[in-house]
């Protein structure tokens, strides 16, 4: 009963904090409203036992947040929230496409017949990450590196200055 | 979950890290050749001090982000096994390394937060100035943090500590050791690696902030230096356990009083470490830690996951 | 009780998911339009949580956590790249600038 009542209040959380990404007019509040919705549905993630997963994402996400802020001064022109912040297209096409998109998840979410069960008395964690999904595991590990090698070839100046920390 | 044995140490850890760290600092002023009472007379004074408005500034994510950073000392303080009697840590957590990395990058969103909500030139400067500190120091604070785990096979900082009967893993794993104190400093944008609240900004990120805001960010950051240099008890120095120099546990004593020994030790090196260097441009910093300290990190990771194996 | 909370779960996740997707249609700006992703990778992550707590905890659960981690990491690296590379060389920030694939 109370893990239902943090769940339901958490998530509450995290959707008006969704919503307020887009709503605020201050860029940096939007960032960290969007930390406030990732942190919130980490300790969802706690509470359902998921410990491991639930603080690596208020890690990761903290880091992402703090990168985004680097961008958000770069790339946005009303960073302060001196003057409101509008700058959308197509607002009525795409309202009505999330409305959409709601409505079919939630239906699914509340008719379904979801399988349910007792929790396994003990489940190893680590071999649940390594063992049979070693695959998995590392075709991740190919993904991030190749991310990366992207990243930096697309970010690297092709400009005769080439400036850095000589 | 109520059990008073459980809940007095977590009542209490909030006050024991604001002493600890009030005696960190006073050790801080006598060896840059102040007086030992500055620290508490600049709290008293900044208690009674107000805070400071600028134009159009954001008061309320600088007040979220300030407040954060001594809470975040707090709880990365909580996992940490203080050799209490009863119970290991205050919270025993079996990811306790993951959550304490955790609560140690909300400094970057303190430090952050606080350059820029004063909507000022050099407070956001310094604010900046974290992004490429943190982006720096956290690569070889990760690995070193978790090449302890690696030997001791677990994430929980008790069993890191427990693992290391008769051989503490500073000494066979040197580099570890001296990256994570590098990163201790680091991570509280301390000492050398001050420059977020450098005096070429003329303050940086704590620049336009006075009273209580200002005692939240200076205060705080000298608790997230006490807390992680706590960590590196046992994580590298074997915990609780006496030195086991003519073999395993040969000195008596209570664990709570070897803690408080090697925090001491740990202590006295960082501030070493500050008389030692001056404080670096992040610019330099990043490419020495990119170049040098990863590489460094990654073998050292390597070694001792190859006489682990073995 | 298991079931009811799943569902509270999932439609919070659903309506995470229809706000990002929101999102990531209406804004101009590149950066907001990564937000609106982050958070429909968000709600994905509360629901794999949710389904994974209801059903006993399987192992492979945390699996699918952790690739939409890395997916999200991966999306943003990416796409504040991309967004660098289509400054430097078109000196744009909105979406609808960038719609031309010709230099």
């Amino acid at each position: 009963m109370t893990l239902l009542v943090l769940v339901a209040a958490l998530g509450l959380v995290a959707v008006v904090a969704g919503i307020g990404v887009f709503v605020a007019d201050s860029m940096a509040r939007a960032t960290f409203l969007l930390l406030a919705s990732f942190v919130a549905v980490a300790v969802v993630l706690l509470a359902f036992g998921l410990t491991y997963l639930g603080v690596v994402v208020v890690l990761m996400m903290t880091i992402e947040m703090m990168i985004m802020v680097v961008f958000m001064v770069m790339l946005m022109m009303n960073p302060a929230g001196l003057e409101p912040m509008t700058m959308v297209h197509n607002r009525r096409g795409s309202r009505v496409i999330a409305l959409g998109v709601f409505a079919v998840l939630a239906a699914g979410a509340l008719l379904v017949p979801w399988p349910t069960s007792a929790p396994a008395p003990t489940t190893a964690r680590g071999t649940d990450l390594m063992g049979p999904q070693m695959l998995t595991m590392a075709v991740l590990g190919l993904t991030l590196l190749a991310a990366i090698v992207g990243t930096v070839a697309l970010s690297v100046s092709r400009g005769p200055a080439r400036g850095g920390g000589r | 979950m109520a059990d008073p044995a459980t809940l007095l140490p977590l009542l209490l850890l909030a006050p024991a890290l604001v002493v600890v760290a009030g005696l960190a600092a006073a050790a801080g002023a006598v060896t840059t050749g102040g007086r030992p009472g500055t620290p508490a007379v600049e709290t008293l004074r900044l208690l009674t001090k107000q805070r400071r408005r600028t134009p159009a500034d954001d008061p309320l994510l600088a007040r979220i982000g300030l407040t954060v950073l001594p809470v975040a000392a707090v709880l990365a303080l909580a996992v940490v096994p203080l050799g209490l009697p009863g119970t290991g840590a205050p919270v025993d957590l079996d990811v306790g390394l993951v959550w304490f990395n955790a609560m140690e990058v909300l400094a970057w969103f303190a430090v952050w937060t606080a350059g820029w909500g004063p909507n000022a030139a050099t407070a956001l400067v310094g604010g900046y100035r974290v992004l490429p500190l943190g982006l720096a120091y956290e690569l070889p604070h990760m690995l070193a943090i978790t090449t302890p785990a690696i030997a001791a096979g677990s994430l929980d900082p008790a069993t890191v500590a427990d693992a290391q009967h008769g051989l503490w893993y500073a000494v066979w794993m040197p580099v570890a050791f001296l990256l994570y104190l590098v990163s201790t400093a680091a991570m509280a944008f301390w000492g050398p690696f001050a420059a977020p609240l450098g005096r070429d900004l003329a303050g940086g990120a704590a620049a336009e902030h006075a009273g209580l805001d200002r005692l939240l960010l200076r205060a705080g950051r000298w608790m997230l230096l006490v807390a992680a240099a706590a960590m590196a008890v046992p994580l590298f120095l074997g915990g609780g356990a006496p030195p086991p120099i003519t073999g395993p546990d040969p000195f008596g004593g209570p664990p709570w009083l070897w803690v408080g020994i090697k925090l001491l030790v740990v202590l006295a090196l960082l501030l070493g470490l500050r008389r030692l260097m001056p404080v670096l441009r992040m610019e330099r910093f990043a490419t020495l830690a990119w170049t040098v300290l990863i590489p460094l990190a990654v073998a050292q990771a390597l070694v001792v996951t190859v006489v682990v194996l073995l | 009780m298991t079931e009811v909370t799943l569902r509270v779960v999932l439609v919070a996740a659903a309506a995470l998911v229809a706000t990002g997707v929101h999102g990531a249609l209406s804004q101009q700006s590149i950066v907001m339009i990564m937000m609106g992703l982050e958070l429909v990778v968000n709600g994905l992550v509360l629901a794999t949580g949710g389904i994974w707590w209801a059903e006993g905890r399987p192992g492979n659960a945390s699996v699918l956590v952790v690739v939409l981690v890395t997916v999200m990491a991966v999306e943003m690296a990416t796409g504040f790249a991309v967004a660098l590379a289509l400054y430097r060389a078109r000196r744009v920030d909105l979406a609808d600038d960038a719609a031309e694939l010709a230099r």
